[in-house]
């Protein structure tokens, strides 16, 4: 195949998987890195590399409308981060003594069955409850856009919340998968957030997941400049539309993109259990 | 919220945009380039080989740049973009403290912390 005509499809590819990236706060790799290894053939390394570099790309460029929107809420973007960050280094340093494949099944049934979970909550039937205290303390409450105009929503359970993010830290080190999804599910089922507000927020945190472990991507090898601009560009221009479309589609919608995108994921991760492509294994 | 968050917000947001086209742009420029010279080499990518040892670092990368190729190029605005994740954390932290919010400015900070090892010396 010819340079040309592989960045045309690879960039393609970046488009679809920025636009369900951005509306699912994902970020794309689950999407990227599948249309990479199975339609275009590329290595499982080179396409890691280039996903955690389109993630971050996604996250960014969406996060420039998500801001302006008024959807993403920062403070709980950064409480959660700080646990996630330092589980997914825990779980790096853990990779080497773990039996990784055995978890990958694990992790995946856990995954599938919270996306269930999330499929299936029905927000508008919730009974409105008082915040938590410390998230009162925290002074994580605020309000985001509807139709129907601004509308104040509370958060529940911060604690729970951040110590699973941990978990799920721990699990996306020692795994090399994206916290993306974990993301959503907590701050959807364990803190009772908008999903909007969840999936806009999560896309604010993936970008700086994602940063913290390109420095050991690069420095072995796996980011191949070719792959990752073809990648990157299209992700750009789908990360842009998607986040325009975050206004106007449904929740119910982005519920169903989500929970499709966590079954591919479950299935993406056996299928790398089988052939372990994590950096040095 | 109040006003001032507001505006930080609106702040961090345009920087975001700034540094995410700059990076998009040098992409660009490193991908045209790159084509200019090799568009009708067939590429291949199933077998993984590793990057050679130039593109593995930022010395390297900055050596490439400067022979003018392509593939430096286009590195260098991946960096960029990784960049622009330390000073949004950064930017956040700044946030926070014009808002004295003491409790916030320590996360921020660890977040910064974690994130600034886990780029430069994670898997040395």
């Amino acid at each position: 195949m010819s340079a040309l005509l592989f960045l045309a499809l690879v960039a393609a590819g970046g488009i679809g998987a920025g636009i369900l990236g951005a509306l699912t706060g994902e970020g794309g790799g689950i999407l990227l890195v599948p249309v990479l290894v199975l339609l275009l053939h590329v290595n499982l390394h080179n396409a890691a590399g280039a996903s955690i570099i389109a993630v971050t790309m996604t996250s960014t460029a969406a996060t420039v409308a998500f801001l302006r929107q008024g959807y993403t809420n920062i403070r709980v973007a950064m409480f959660l981060q700080l646990t996630s960050i330092a589980g997914g280094i825990v779980g790096a340093l853990l990779a080497a003594f773990v039996p990784v494949q055995a978890l990958m099944i694990v992790f995946g049934v856990a995954l599938l069955y919270s996306a269930y979970l999330s499929f299936r909550r029905k927000e508008e039937a919730e009974v409105d409850r008082p915040s938590d205290p410390l998230a009162i303390r925290l002074g994580m409450e605020s309000s985001y856009p509807t139709v129907d105009g601004w509308k104040l929503y509370t958060v529940q359970r911060v604690m729970p919340g951040s110590l699973l993010m941990g978990v799920a830290g721990i699990f996306s080190g020692l795994l090399g998968i994206g916290a993306g999804a974990a993301n959503v599910l907590v701050m959807d089922q364990v803190m009772k957030l908008p999903y909007k507000v969840s999936t806009t927020t999560s896309n604010f945190m993936v970008g700086i997941t994602a940063a913290a472990s390109v420095g050991i991507y690069f420095r072995h090898g796996y980011i191949d400049p070719f792959l990752t601009m073809a990648a990157v560009i299209g992700i750009f221009a789908g990360a842009l539309v998607g986040a325009r479309l975050l206004m106007i589609v449904r929740a119910k919608l982005l519920r169903l993109l989500f929970s499709s995108l966590v079954l591919i994921m479950a299935l993406e991760m056996i299928y790398k259990g089988a052939l372990s492509a994590q950096p040095g294994g | 919220m109040t006003l001032v968050m507001r505006r930080l917000e609106r702040l961090i947001g345009f920087v975001l945009l700034v540094g995410v086209l700059l990076s998009a742009a040098t992409v660009l420029l490193g991908g045209v380039l790159f084509l200019w010279r090799h568009g009708s080499t067939p590429v291949h990518y199933r077998i993984f080989r590793g990057e050679p040892s130039d593109l593995r670092t930022l010395l390297g990368v900055w050596g490439d740049v400067m022979k003018g190729s392509g593939r430096g190029i286009i590195q260098v605005g991946l960096i960029l973009l990784v960049a622009v994740q330390l000073v949004r954390v950064l930017l956040t932290g700044i946030l926070f403290l014009l808002s004295r919010d003491k409790t916030f400015v320590v996360i921020t900070t660890v977040v910064l912390g974690l994130l600034t090892y886990a780029l430069f010396y994670a898997g040395r």
